[in-house]
C-alpha cells in the first residue's frame, strides 16, 4: 500500500516534535524521550517524583488526536495492521528493547542525535538497520 | 504553569506526530521499504525534529537551571554495552513488524484501531519486563 510523500506536513510535524522537546527540556530539564516517560511510571521501580508531570505529559499526548477531529472535523488518517498476534510480538519487542536499550525514536533519534550523544547515534543506527531488514523480510521475502 | 508546560508538550508533540503523518504506521513501514513503496517522509520529519531541537538545546543549556526544576535531568552516559546494542536491535525489529513505536502508538490509541489497541498493553508488558530482567536483584534474594 503506497502512501504519499509528504515533505512539507513531515517537515512541519517534526518541528512540531522537535518544539515540544524542547519546552519539556526548557521547562523541567528532561528529555522529551516517550519510553522513558513511560517506562519511568511503571513497576518495577516507579518514579514517584516524576510520576505528576509524567502522566500529565501523556495526557497531553492523549489529547492531541481528539483535538485534530474537533479541529479539522477528520480523524487522523492511518493505516494499522489488524494481525492481532503480530502486532502483540511488535509490542513486546519494542516496550522491552526501548527499555533495554535506554531509548526509542525520540529519545535516541531526536533528542540524543541533537545532543551529538554517541550512544544515541548507536542506537539510531542500529533499530533503522533492524528495521529496514525487518520490513524488507516482511515484504519481500515472508510476502506482503 | 508548569502543568500547563508538561501538558502543552505533550499535546505539541502528538500534534507533531500526527501532522508529518508518523502516527500512521503505513507511513513509517513504507520508509522503511526501500525496494518497495517507498516513502521518504519520516526522514524529514527527523529532520525537521532536528532543526529544532539542536539550536534549541544549545539555548535551554546556557540557562543553569530549567524554569521550573533545579537540575537539568541529561544522560551522562558514553560507553557502549551490549545492552544498548541488543535492546536497540529488537526495538527495530519490533518498530518494522508493526511501524509503531512509543510516541505514535500512544498518540493513536484515541482512534482505537483494533491494532493500536493489541500493540499498546504488549509494549506496557515488554517495558515491565525489561524493567524487572534489568533491575538488580533484590537483596535479600542474593546468594
Amino acid at each position: 500500500m503506497e502512501t504519499e510523500f509528504t515533505p512539507f506536513a513531515s517537515l512541519l510535524g517534526g518541528g512540531l516534535i522537535g518544539l515540544s522537546a524542547v519546552v519539556l527540556l526548557a521547562a523541567h530539564g528532561r528529555i522529551a524521550g516517550i519510553s522513558g516517560i513511560v517506562s519511568r511510571i511503571l513497576p518495577p521501580s516507579i518514579d514517584k517524583a516524576g510520576l505528576p508531570q509524567g502522566i500529565i505529559f501523556l495526557i497531553g499526548l492523549l489529547l492531541a488526536a481528539p483535538l485534530w477531529f474537533v479541529l479539522t472535523g477528520a480523524a487522523p488518517v492511518q493505516m494499522v495492521s489488524s494481525n492481532g498476534l503480530l502486532l502483540v510480538i511488535a509490542g513486546l519487542l519494542v516496550g522491552f528493547g526501548a527499555v533495554m536499550g535506554n531509548g526509542c525514536t525520540s529519545g535516541h533519534g531526536v533528542c540524543g542525535i541533537s545532543r551529538g550523544s554517541a550512544r544515541s547515534i548507536a542506537a539510531t543506527m542500529t533499530f533503522m538497520a533492524t528495521a529496514f531488514v525487518t520490513v524488507i523480510v516482511l515484504r519481500h521475502v515472508v510476502g506482503g | 504553569m508548569h502543568v500547563f508546560s508538561t501538558l502543552f508538550a505533550g499535546l505539541l508533540f502528538g500534534t507533531g506526530l500526527i501532522l508529518s503523518g508518523m502516527a500512521n504506521p503505513a507511513k513509517v513501514q513504507n520508509f522503511l521499504d526501500l525496494f518497495g513503496t517507498w516513502d521518504p517522509s519520516l526522514a524529514f520529519v527527523m529532520g525537521g525534529a532536528i532543526m529544532v531541537t539542536m539550536p534549541g538545546f544549545w539555548l535551554v543549556q546556557k540557562r543553569k537551571t530549567p524554569l521550573f526544576h533545579d537540575v537539568f535531568h541529561l544522560p551522562t552516559r558514553t560507553d557502549f554495552d551490549a545492552r544498548l546494542v541488543v535492546g536497540a536491535a529488537t526495538f527495530g525489529i519490533g518498530w518494522g513488524l508493526g511501524g509503531f513505536c512509543p510516541g505514535p502508538a500512544l498518540t493513536s490509541l484515541p482512534l482505537a484501531a483494533s491494532g493500536t489497541l493489541f500493540f499498546v498493553p504488549a509494549m506496557l508488558v515488554g517495558m515491565v519486563i525489561a524493567k524487572y530482567i534489568a533491575a538488580p536483584l533484590p537483596k535479600t534474594l542474593a546468594v
